[in-house]
Order: C-alpha cells, then structure tokens, then sequence
C-alpha cells in the first residue's frame, strides 16, 4: 500500500531512459502504473479512464521524454490536475438577504450527516451566524436525540417533532423564521441512491425548504459506487456542494474524486474527527497527496498529535532547548513513538521518502535494543548519563542483552544530539553565575570542573556543564 | 429473516454489467477487458481482480472454453467457491456466550445487534443487550429503542462510562437471569486510532473475566467501502480474534467486492448479510447471491 507511484514509475522511465524518444506504448505503461494508482485509492474506474487521458495529453505537451526526471514530471502533473479538479473554485458562501439561509444535508446511511448538521452549525456561528438546526430525520431510532445532545453542547437550537419528515422540515423553517434565526440546517435521514421511495422523500423536503445550499455528505471510504452515488443525488437535488468525512481514517479517499469529476461543485469541508471541533474547510492538494499515495502528513501529525501527550510533549521541549534532556526524556520519546504504530508505517506515511528508502528497510529492532538498554539503567544513570563508569556499562549491557560497544555508542550518540541541540539554542540573556567568572568558557570543561577523567573513558562531562 | 429478491431487483435491473455481452459470441481480449471492469466496479480490487483473471484464463484454457457465456459461469463458480470454504456458523458456548461487535464508524453496528436480537428472540432464546457505546451522542438511546422494539433486555451505561464495565455487567446480569447470549455493541472506531483500538482489546479481556465468554468478534463491514476494506479487516484482525463478518448494506447500488480480497487474505468468514434498515433485514450468508449482484446476471 505504500509503494510509492514514484518507485513504480521511476522503475519503467529507468528501463526507458537509454531509448530516448517515448513510444505510445511507452506512454501507456506509464499511464497504465497511473491508472493503477488510482484504482487502488478507490477512484471510480471511468473517472480514472477520464482522468489518465487526460494525464496523456498534458504529458505530451510537456515532452515527458525530454525531460531530466520524468518519473517526477509525470508524478507532478498527476498531481497538479488532481489539485484542479479537486480544488478549483472554491465555494462562494452567500447569505440570503430573506434570511434563513437554508442548508440541506443529503447522503447514504451511515456517512456522518448528523454529527456534520453540528460541525456545519458551530463553524456557521463562528462565522457570526445564528442557525437552528433541524431534526429530519425520524428513520433512525434515537437520530433526533444524538442532533440534541451533540447541539446541546455548542448552544445550538434543535428543531424536531414526530411527524413525518417533510413536515419537519416545512415547520423547522417556520420556527426558524419565527425565532430570528439566519441559518437553518436540515438534517436528514440516510437514504440509497437506489430508493426511489426516499429519494423522492428528500426531493419533496427540497421543495419544501427551498434550501440555498444543498450539500451531499460522501465518507471518504467508499469505493466504486461513489460515483453512481453523487450523481444520482445531484439529479435528484442539484447539489451545491459536498462535505467529505472520516478523512481522520487511512483511505486514499478516491471517491472524492469520482464524486466531484460527476458532480462538478466543490468539495466545501472536510471533517477529520468523531468531535464536533473535527471540522474544516476542505483542503484540495492534501487530498491529492493522498490519494496518489504520496502520503499524508496531516494523517502523520495527527497520529503524532495523538500519541504524544502535549503536556508530554511540551515538557519535553522545554527540556531539550534548556540542554536537560536526559536518557530518560528519550526513553520517554520512543515510547510516545511506538503508539504511533508500527515505525514502517510511520516511515511509509512521510511524503517524498529519498530514492531507494523503503519503508520496509526501516529496522523496528535497532530502537528495541535501544530502549532495552535504557530501561536496563536506573533512573540516576538516566539522569546523570556522565556516572556510568565501566562497571556500570558493562551491567546494563548484560541486563540488556546488548554489548558494552552498543551501550556506549548509545551515550556518544546522545552526547552528540545534545551538542547539536545546544547548538541550536540562541544564547538568552542570562544572569552569569559568580562561579562562572573567568572561566574559559565551554570548551574547556574539564579544566573547568577540575575532573580527571581516564584517558579510555567516554568524556561525558559535558552532560553535566548543562545542568543550571 | 427477510425474503431478498425486491431490495436487491432494485440494483440488479439498473447495473447489468454483462447484460451488453453476447451470450454465445467467440471469446476475444475484449471480454477479458469487460470482466476485469466489471470487477474493478465492484470493489475487488486491482491485484485480487488480476488474481481471479489469471486462474479464469488458465482454467478456460485447461477446459478448452471458447465461448461467452461458459467463461462467465465458470468465473461465477470460481467466485463461490472462493467463498464457500467458510464455515458461516455463529459459535456458542459459554454461560453465557458473548458476541461482540466491531467496525469503523457508521456501517451499521447496532442496527445489526438488532436485527441478530430480533433473530435470537424468534428463536426463543433469552437474550441481553449490552449498550457498549458510550462515546456516541444517543447511541445507547438508539440501542435501547431496538432492545424495547425487540423485546429484548438491555444493560446500558451512563455516557462516557467505560465500554468493558458496561458489556462485563450485561455478562453477569445475563448469568444471573439465565439469559445464554449477551450481544455486545461497541463504539465506532478508525483502526488508525491506536488508543482505541487497544480499548477493543481491553473489551474482549474483560468481556472473558466473569462468567461470560466470549464466542464470536463480528466486523460489520459496509458493503459501500471501497479497499480500505481490507485493510480494516487486517487492522481489528490485528488486535482482536474476529471470528467472522457481517456485511451490510447489500441493498444498495455497491456490491461489497472487497470480501474477496478480504477471504483470500485474512480467511475471516462471512457469517451473516445486511439487506436493509429493519430488524428483519438480515440474512445467513449466501455465496451465490453476493457473486450473482457482482456479476449482474
């Protein structure tokens, strides 16, 4: 799944290279590795036909085979025209001046159309608006009630009774009216493109309503269907626009693709979390990324976001510019590490990986053996790496079962971080200490601290010139 | 349970893929072509489609097949039999059994414990419910308005209580009254979020602690996903015993193709199928019938 389309099409430019000109079916395997890359990040098989046609023409205006890398041009190109049709012009939110502003959700069962009615609410409100939302759909036991409680917490208004749901609407709208409310957010009951019953239900609330905005919910997730999806729905209610869900997941999300090559209005928000704050306006060229599998940083800070603390995380900061991060705060670091899941996968999410990095090379043991030795020292040691004499070095490497050599390659290396870190820390204006008066400055610790080290001893007084 | 023929005659007549094939015309690339798309459309995938490709052709070679529709009826027995090695029986066997429910968010969880309670009540047996959701707005609300539509007991939480305390007190509210099956519901969960997925794991443990033990990990897995299927299934397979999968949805246009890269790599049975909204809409899994709204004919 993290085969780099780079990887792939680096490999067929590199067997075409000494050819010089590309041939048609050159350019159709390169196409074709395209094509499957698309595919497999759930892009609608048509679109992708579309699409890599496309991709032809504008690869043979650039003159490809001209070019220095083309395994990037092409990759390049790709993701422009993704950006494009993904991107594009952007939603022009307008208010009516016959307020409310009538915003009506649409979409199959089960995408996340009643947690997004309050996402959509709360960013309305923090645009300055006052909306109600509106309870339609009376389908699903319990739905109303979810709406309430969820709207409950950002001080929203909900409208709902037991009707049916065109009636909800149409009295949602008179209370919305009634009240003084400038947006009005009606949220559906999930229904298949397939019903003909029920699309014609959400027809019939549309008319009623008359909404402004008509947005298609799409879970990032779906597969093939997702263009028969939008566009069934669009015929039905001519959509102004879609919101994308679950992008907090690890689908490619091609059938924002499909569903907006169908559709052809924008891709408005993007919700990337189960909590109502999880909410944004959506941003084209991270969805690009992707879904060519280029990876997704965001996914990556996220995952990051929630496996390190941020108090954890802040602490730790502090320490390692104020120079007293110690083994201890690495150890702590590796673990937060680790919850992020396996490091290949880890690796294999960074975008732009250099040429020839696998993320399958990545070598989980070696930072198990470096954990081991650092939990096989005691919390002093951790502390105060400058203490661990021989004797001590040669404890921690049985208790690890690693070798004295390992054991001191660990404690150069972090000497070495920490002199790049403080390297990178700007002198502030400190207060000298007294003590510190006629000192020759950090060069010279030893002479500094009067120490005698043995001469086939790791030099670890610099760990100590740190502490304040 | 449900008779299927109205919901999927639905999707069969609007999506006949194969309807334009000749039926007894020669075979050429083209049909290999139009088999690769059809697949592809379905959700199998690229490298599952190129699998079952590969062995068709051989095989139609082998057998010397050289016209349409015998290529086509030999790929619908290849596709039920790469499904029908499953044993699709739903395990008991503990004082009581536990059958836990799990899957991403929104493809259809409770509504399938609902329709699984209403099955069991048919068959009168003593059920209880255990509201495991206690992330969701409303969601034991929404479990509890099937347990009283269903006639079944219900052991709920207070919201953002602890999912295994929850499904442990249904287990021993289950032994006391004698009931034999507790059916657990459990949050939506991304199998990207790490920390939940070890709340998973921490369900089951607690789950097997007192008397109940537990028989069956369901994935509902939505029929409409695309190839992140598989790699939610690979996810909870991770970290917990699934012990089969209920595909939902079915009634609409997707066919839920990525079940077959799922069987061939994970193994993990289809035990039962979601066919619509209603407590009765579920069926025992059945080969033939995912195989023919794949293939459309």
């Amino acid at each position: 799944m993290f085969d780099a389309l780079t990887d792939r099409l680096g490999n067929i430019f590199g067997r075409l290279r000494s050819r010089g000109k590309l041939s048609e079916s050159d350019i159709n395997a390169v196409m074709a590795e395209v094509r499957t890359a698309l595919l497999e990040a759930d892009v609608n098989l048509k679109v992708a036909k579309q699409f890599q046609d496309k991709i032809t023409e504008r690869c043979l205006q650039s003159e490809i085979h001209k070019a220095l890398n083309p395994a990037q041009q092409v990759i390049k190109i790709v993701n422009d025209e993704l950006v494009e049709i993904l991107g594009g012009q952007a939603l022009n939110l307008t208010y009516s001046d016959k307020p409310p502003t009538v915003v009506l959700l649409a979409g199959l069962q089960g995408v996340g159309k009643t947690t997004n009615a309050v996402k959509l609410a709360k960013w309305f409100k923090s645009q300055g608006r006052n909306p109600i939302l509106i309870g339609a759909d009376l389908q699903r036991p319990a739905a109303v009630e979810q709406l309430r409680v969820l709207a409950r917490d950002v001080d929203i208004p909900v409208f709902s009774e037991s009707a049916d749901p065109i009636k909800v609407a149409r009295n949602g709208l008179n209370e919305a009216i009634s009240t003084g409310r400038d947006v009005l957010i009606c949220d559906t009951a999930g229904r298949l493109s397939v019903d003909e019953d029920l699309m014609n239900e959400i027809r019939q609330i549309s008319d009623e309503i008359k909404p402004h905005y008509t947005f298609l919910v799409i879970d990032a997730m779906t597969g093939q269907e997702a263009v028969n999806v939008a566009d069934s729905f669009n015929e039905k209610l001519t959509l102004d626009g879609m919101i994308l869900t679950k992008l907090d997941g690890d689908s490619r999300g091609g059938a924002a693709l499909s569903a907006k090559t169908i559709v052809g209005k924008p891709i408005a928000f993007a919700s990337t979390g189960e909590k109502v704050e999880d909410f944004e306006v959506f941003h084209p060229d991270r969805l690009a990324s992707r879904i060519l599998g280029m990876g997704d940083v965001l996914t990556l800070i996220e995952k990051a976001e929630d496996a390190f603390d941020e108090k954890e995380a802040q602490r730790a900061a502090d320490r390692l510019l104020s120079g007293q991060f110690n083994l201890e705060d690495f150890l702590e670091q590796m673990q937060q590490l680790k919850k992020m899941g396996p490091l290949q996968n880890i690796v294999g999410m960074m975008p732009d990986l250099p040429q020839g990095v696998n993320p399958d090379d990545v070598d989980e043991s070696r930072f198990t053996r470096l954990e081991a030795i650092i939990t096989s020292m005691t919390y002093e040691e951790r502390d105060r790496p400058e203490i661990i004499d021989g004797s001590r070095r040669s404890r921690i490497a049985k208790g690890s079962g690693t070798s004295i050599q390992e054991v001191s390659l660990l404690l150069k290396q972090f000497k070495e971080i920490k002199r790049m870190m403080k390297g990178a820390v700007k002198p502030n204006k400190r207060k000298k200490k007294k003590s510190s008066k006629g000192q020759k400055g950090k060069q010279n610790p030893r002479a500094k601290r009067g120490i005698n080290k043995p001469a086939n001893d790791f030099d670890l007084s610099e760990f100590g010139s740190f502490k304040s | 349970m449900k008779k299927i023929s109205t919901e999927l005659e639905n999707t069969r007549k609007t999506f006949s893929l194969f309807s334009r094939l000749k039926r007894n015309s020669q075979v050429d690339n083209d049909l290999w072509n139009e088999i690769e798309d059809a697949l592809i459309q379905a959700d199998v995938g690229v490298v599952a489609t190129s699998r079952i490709i590969d062995v068709l052709q051989a095989k139609s070679k082998e057998m010397k097949l050289s016209t349409t529709q015998s290529i086509l009826d030999l790929l619908k027995e290849q596709l039920k039999s790469s499904l029908q090695k499953f044993n699709t029986e739903l395990k008991v066997g503990g004082n009581p059994s536990v059958w836990v429910f799990v899957g991403v968010n929104g493809v259809g969880k409770t509504t399938s414990v609902a329709k699984v309670a209403n099955l069991k009540i048919q068959e009168n047996e003593r059920i209880v419910l255990a509201a495991g959701d206690t992330f969701r707005a409303a969601a034991s609300e929404q479990l509890e308005r099937w347990a009283d539509s269903c006639g079944a007991e219900l052991i709920k939480g207070a919201d953002g209580a602890d999912p295994s305390s929850v499904i442990y007190d249904a287990t021993e509210y289950a032994y006391a009254k004698n009931a034999s099956l507790v059916l657990a519901d459990t949050a939506g969960r991304l199998h990207t979020k790490s920390n939940l997925m070890q709340e998973l794991e921490k369900i089951i443990r607690v789950a097997n602690k007192g008397n109940g033990t537990v028989t069956e990990i369901l994935l509902v897995l939505d029929a409409t996903v695309g190839q992140n299927g598989l790699q939610q299934a690979k996810s909870f397979a991770e970290s917990v015993d699934l012990t089969g999968i209920i595909l939902t949805k079915l009634d609409g246009s997707s066919k839920g193709g990525i079940i077959f890269a799922i069987a061939e790599e994970l193994g993990i049975p289809i035990k039962l199928i979601g066919i619509g909204e209603g407590k009765e809409d579920l069926i025992p899994f059945d080969p033939e019938l995912i195989v023919e709204k794949i293939l459309d004919f």
